[in-house]
């Protein structure tokens, strides 16, 4: 459950990026954060993410506000998410097996137990053929599934993406949505911000920002 | 507990990886480093086969005790009490014929002596303390020279107190010197560590995103850091017992000349293990320095 009371982000350079959001996001719930380009939408998923910190208001993530975090209980808080950028973030010089095997190198897992829950992730999001192919290797569409592999790898319980289909033609955009789709359908709650308008036409939960205002 | 070994056995990995994926730019590093401990290293050991010189030397830590020529047997007799209860020490007894004995034997002496009207020569005592630091000498001396019956005490507390103070003033500048070269090593770690965070932003910063704590991501440059300072530790090692391999025969040869026997001795597993320790608690701190002045960009 995520809850945003009064939520707001003002940048050192002045720059007000969210002004006063309050909105929920039940468990398993899937939502999608719209608005133009600097609506906020990409300070949106930091803040959830706790990649930036608020500067007013509380933002809850399963009971936690986020606001109040401690900086050395920030990396503990971002296990519980599942994250996924724009521009994937894959490691260049690491296969994509080895990109995926990094957030379970993070807890710590066996290597043996990691190397079998990161098989699984790459089979979820058909790429367990290509485990050994350098991420430079991969299509556009690729990249993407085998972020989203390295983000679900840890069975988070909220998936986070910024804009996970703004640079994918419209068939791979397409695969993806199905991806999130199938997480969201086993009880994963998932945030998307995106202004891919074939998803949020047809999608029951939209957040829509207005120069860091939500305006529905 | 798992998933903290799991966690140290995957940076140590990566720390190995990282020495061996890069051979040159690691040979180069242990190279600087080894040479950097060889010299503090070396002169450690140098001034040790010094200090034993020192103490083998003949002479350098005995104290010649002579009697006044009136002492009876009995005097005798109570200076070897004393001497057994106040001195840790061996003593060799010296009578007054034996010394003139040796003396005739001396070129040119024997009509000396014989013309002699009476023995001139005290008896004496020659000791041997077991303690042979210069002040313990000089206490000793003091010691035994307020004893009745004793004429005089010869020291030759100005060799050993040259001797002691060269000791000294060498172990001063070898720890001014393992002071600089220490910082050198510390700076060599610290520029290594620096570019590495550096190539390594982008992961540095990925891991971050997605729940690794300082701790994680600092771990694999401090086991680097500690590496690399423990295996130029060791190379430094092996240089010092190289070099002492090479100068054995020459200062044998020399030592022979001199009608004496000394050799070089090699440091022992405590001084490796010490070298090869201060480098990996060098490396360390370099890693631990840069590091956190290198991650700051990243909060």
């Amino acid at each position: 459950m995520i809850v945003a009371n009064q939520l707001s982000k003002r940048y050192p350079d002045g720059r007000e990026a969210i002004r006063e959001a309050s909105f929920a996001i039940s468990a398993g719930q899937m939502a999608l954060i719209t608005g133009h380009s600097g609506a906020g939408k990409t300070t949106l998923v930091k803040l959830l993410a706790s990649i930036e910190r608020p500067s007013a208001g509380s933002l809850l993530v399963n009971g936690q506000n986020i606001a109040a975090l401690r900086r050395s209980a920030i990396p503990y808080l971002r296990r519980n998410f599942g994250l996924v950028f724009q521009d994937q973030k894959l490691l260049g010089d690491r296969n994509a097996l080895d990109n995926v095997l990094l957030p379970l190198q993070i807890v710590g897992l066996p290597r043996r137990e990691a190397i079998r829950r990161a098989r699984a992730a790459l089979d979820k999001v058909g790429l367990l053929s290509r485990e050994r192919a350098m991420p430079i290797a991969l299509s556009g569409g690729e990249q993407q599934r085998l972020a989203i592999a390295r983000a679900v790898v840890n069975r988070p319980t909220i998936l986070l993406a910024d804009e996970p289909t703004g640079n994918l033609d419209a068939e791979s955009a397409g695969e993806i949505r199905a991806i999130f789709s199938a997480f969201h359908q086993v009880g994963v709650t998932v945030v998307v911000a995106t202004h891919d308008q074939n998803w949020i036409e047809h999608h029951p939960h939209v957040l829509r920002l207005d120069h860091g205002r939500l305006i529905a | 507990m798992n998933a903290w070994l799991s966690q140290h056995r995957a940076a140590l990995a990566s720390a190995f990886r990282r020495l061996w994926t890069t051979p040159l730019n690691t040979l180069l590093s242990l190279l600087v480093i080894g040479i950097a401990l060889t010299l503090p290293g070396f002169g450690y050991v140098l001034l040790d086969n010094l200090r034993d010189l020192g103490r083998s030397a003949s002479g350098v830590q005995q104290i010649s005790l002579f009697l006044q020529n009136d002492a009876s047997k009995k005097d005798i007799g109570d200076i070897e009490s004393r001497l057994k209860q106040a001195a840790n020490a061996q003593w060799r007894f010296v009578p007054k014929e034996e010394a003139l004995k040796r003396l005739q034997t001396n070129e040119g002496m024997a009509e000396i002596v014989a013309s002699l009207p009476r023995n001139p020569l005290p008896d004496a005592f020659i000791i041997e303390p077991a303690n042979s630091e210069p002040a313990a000498l000089e206490i000793l001396r003091q010691e035994i020279a307020a004893w009745p019956k004793v004429a005089h005490v010869q020291l030759d507390s100005a060799w050993v107190k040259r001797f002691d103070a060269f000791l000294k003033l060498g172990k001063l500048a070898l720890s001014m010197l393992a002071g600089i070269f220490a910082a050198g090593l510390v700076a060599v770690t610290f520029n290594t560590i620096r570019l590495q965070v550096m190539a390594q932003a982008a992961e540095i910063e990925v891991a971050r995103m997605i729940g690794a704590t300082d701790a994680f991501i600092r771990r694999p440059f401090y086991y680097f850091g500690a590496l690399q300072g423990a295996f130029g530790g060791l190379l430094a090692a092996l240089l010092v017992i190289g070099a002492l391999r090479l100068l054995g025969g020459p200062v044998g040869d020399l030592a022979a000349l001199y009608g004496g026997s000394f050799g070089l001795h090699s440091p022992g597993a405590g001084a490796i293990l010490l070298l090869t320790g201060s480098g990996a608690f060098l490396g360390w701190l370099g890693a631990q320095l840069s590091v956190s002045l290198s991650l700051r960009k990243f909060d």
